[in-house]
């Protein structure tokens, strides 16, 4: 009798550019971060997920850049199970998204325009067409003028804007922002997120977690709410729903 | 790998060096520290062995032949010592020859003008020079049982102390090395471990970018194998400048001692320190970092 090898990858149809289904991801200890979570999202969507601490954004986040692999269920993205993805496909994998954290998490010890070609480095661009690449994304994010500068001498609205173009540079189809605004005041936050509205209009899909509800309000895009790890709702055009 | 990605990892190793350059210098400063000890001791060891070993050679054992034993015996029994492994050397001393020595030494001209005769007529021999003291017994039991050997003279006591120094230099000098490379292998292992640990942040930020293990470990694996080289170095080179100086101060300082201390040229204890300590020092510096950086690679 022939054996064939499990697989639980199925066909996805291709505008669904993200598929959860029904996902649960327990840790050794406590409750599970997430229930039989699903969701679905579509290719050029604006998302923002929104919760309380503990509600399982960030495990959510993990998730989707692999870092995590869920404890149930089937994580889909471009069509790719990631539930069966071989740890050494994983950097590849990874490529196809570009990250953004609260922290911004650039290295510290290397100029605004050395982080951002790094991203480059990684996927063995040629070094003429990332000289000719990077002052683009630099001028993208209006930061041409400082390429020469380290992360320490920029504010920290400068330094997230240097992480968007990091995450930007080879054109990933999924941008993922982990709190993006979290470090920002006002001023630079509005900035960041009107960023993130250009970039998602020229078709990358964005998914942002957050917790600044006057953003979330303000923007009116589809808003799906996480509590106690599973979803309480998911709105077109929603808004931050209060705890109670 | 393309080759601009392949200079990149290049340029950003040494380029971490410099970028880290406290932790560059303490690792460096380790490495040196632990291989100058090992160099130091190295040199000295490899300097008392061959002091014990020139003093070896000179150790003899001589044969008398029985009185009136003929030429041609003499020369026969002088080809079976020859054939012997334990002999290095075999030299033959005639009566007049005996008698010129032992004048030379314990007699002026004024006192041997006296002696009209040989009084060592019966004194021919041959001196055998041995090539490893140890095997002094076994050699003479052998010359004893040769017809037409009257006597044999040993120093049984020489022999044995020579081969027992010898035999403690080198116990001695493979524990102390062992544990001398253990030491500095954990002392510079630790001080990479260390400097990485700081950097996991580094790291993690490169693997969410989308990098293989392979980009993000190669620019620390060949930050650790040049920090071991020049850590390595360094001490060769000390070791290179006060070597020659060290040795003309112990001879003119010991000359009393001059025939008894016959020291190595620098080439002859650089011919093995060099591939050792730069062995050491890249080696550790590759595993090191290579071994650090994996646990830092599961994101």
């Amino acid at each position: 009798m022939a054996l064939f090898k499990r697989t639980r990858t199925k066909i996805i149809p291709e505008e669904n550019i993200i598929v959860l289904e029904k996902v649960t991801k327990a840790y050794a200890t406590g409750a599970p971060a997430l229930t039989g979570v699903d969701l679905t999202i579509k290719r050029g969507e604006f998302v923002f997920i929104v919760g309380d601490s503990g509600s399982g954004k960030s495990t959510l986040i993990k998730l989707l850049l692999r870092e995590l692999l869920p404890t149930g269920g089937d994580i889909y993205v471009n069509g790719q199970n990631l539930v069966d993805l071989k740890r050494r496909n994983v950097p590849k994998y990874r490529r196809n998204l570009g990250v953004v954290f609260q922290d911004f998490r650039l290295l510290k010890d290397r100029n605004v325009y050395e982080n951002v070609a790094f991203a480059q480095r990684v996927i063995q661009t040629p070094t003429r067409e990332i000289r000719k690449n990077v002052p683009s994304i630099l001028s993208v994010v209006g930061l041409a003028g400082k390429y020469k500068a380290r992360p320490k001498q920029l504010s920290g609205g400068e330094q997230q804007r240097v992480a968007l173009a990091r995450a930007l540079i080879n054109r990933p189809p999924i941008l993922l922002c982990d709190e993006p605004t979290g470090n920002l005041d006002p001023k630079n936050s509005w900035e960041i997120m009107k960023l993130l509205d250009q970039i998602n209009k020229k078709g990358t899909t964005v998914l942002v977690v957050t917790h600044n509800r006057e953003i979330v309000n303000e923007m009116q895009k589809r808003v799906v709410t996480m509590k106690k790890g599973v979803i309480v709702s998911d709105e077109e055009k929603g808004g931050y729903i209060d705890e109670d | 790998m393309r080759i601009s990605t392949f200079f990149y990892t290049l340029k950003q190793g040494i380029s971490n060096i410099f970028r880290n350059a406290w932790f560059s210098l303490a690792s460096i400063a380790t490495i040196s520290a632990c291989l100058l000890l090992f160099g130091i001791f190295y040199a000295v060891v490899m300097n008392f062995q061959h002091i014990v070993k020139t003093a070896e050679q000179g150790v003899s054992v001589t044969v008398f032949f029985d009185e009136g034993l003929s030429e041609a015996r003499v020369q026969e029994i002088g080809e079976l010592i020859a054939k012997r492994t334990e002999v290095a050397k075999v030299q033959y001393i005639s009566a007049d020859e005996a008698w010129e020595t032992f004048k030379d030494d314990y007699f002026g001209e004024e006192y041997s003008a006296g002696f009209t005769e040989n009084p060592l007529a019966n004194s021919s021999n041959y001196e055998i020079y041995l090539s490893d003291v140890a095997l002094q017994g076994s050699l003479v039991t052998y010359l004893e049982s040769i017809e037409g050997i009257r006597q044999v003279n040993r120093s049984e006591l020489t022999a044995s102390t020579l081969s027992g120094v010898n035999a403690l230099i080198g116990y001695v000098s493979v524990g102390i090395i062992g544990i001398l490379l253990a030491v500095s292998i954990f002392l510079i292992s630790n001080t990479v471990m260390i400097g990485i640990q700081v950097r996991k942040e580094e790291i993690n930020i490169m693997k969410y970018i989308g990098a293989t293990d392979f980009f993000v470990r190669s620019p620390f694996v060949i930050e650790g194998m040049v920090i071991g080289a020049i850590g390595a170095c360094i001490p060769l080179g000390m070791i290179y400048a006060i070597y020659s100086t060290v040795i003309e101060y112990v001879v003119e300082r010991f000359t009393m001692l001059s025939t008894l201390l016959n020291f190595l040229p620098v080439e002859q204890i650089f011919s093995t320190l060099i591939p050792v300590s730069l062995g050491v020092g890249i080696g550790i510096g590759f595993m090191g970092s290579f071994t650090t950086v994996r646990k830092h690679l599961h994101v």
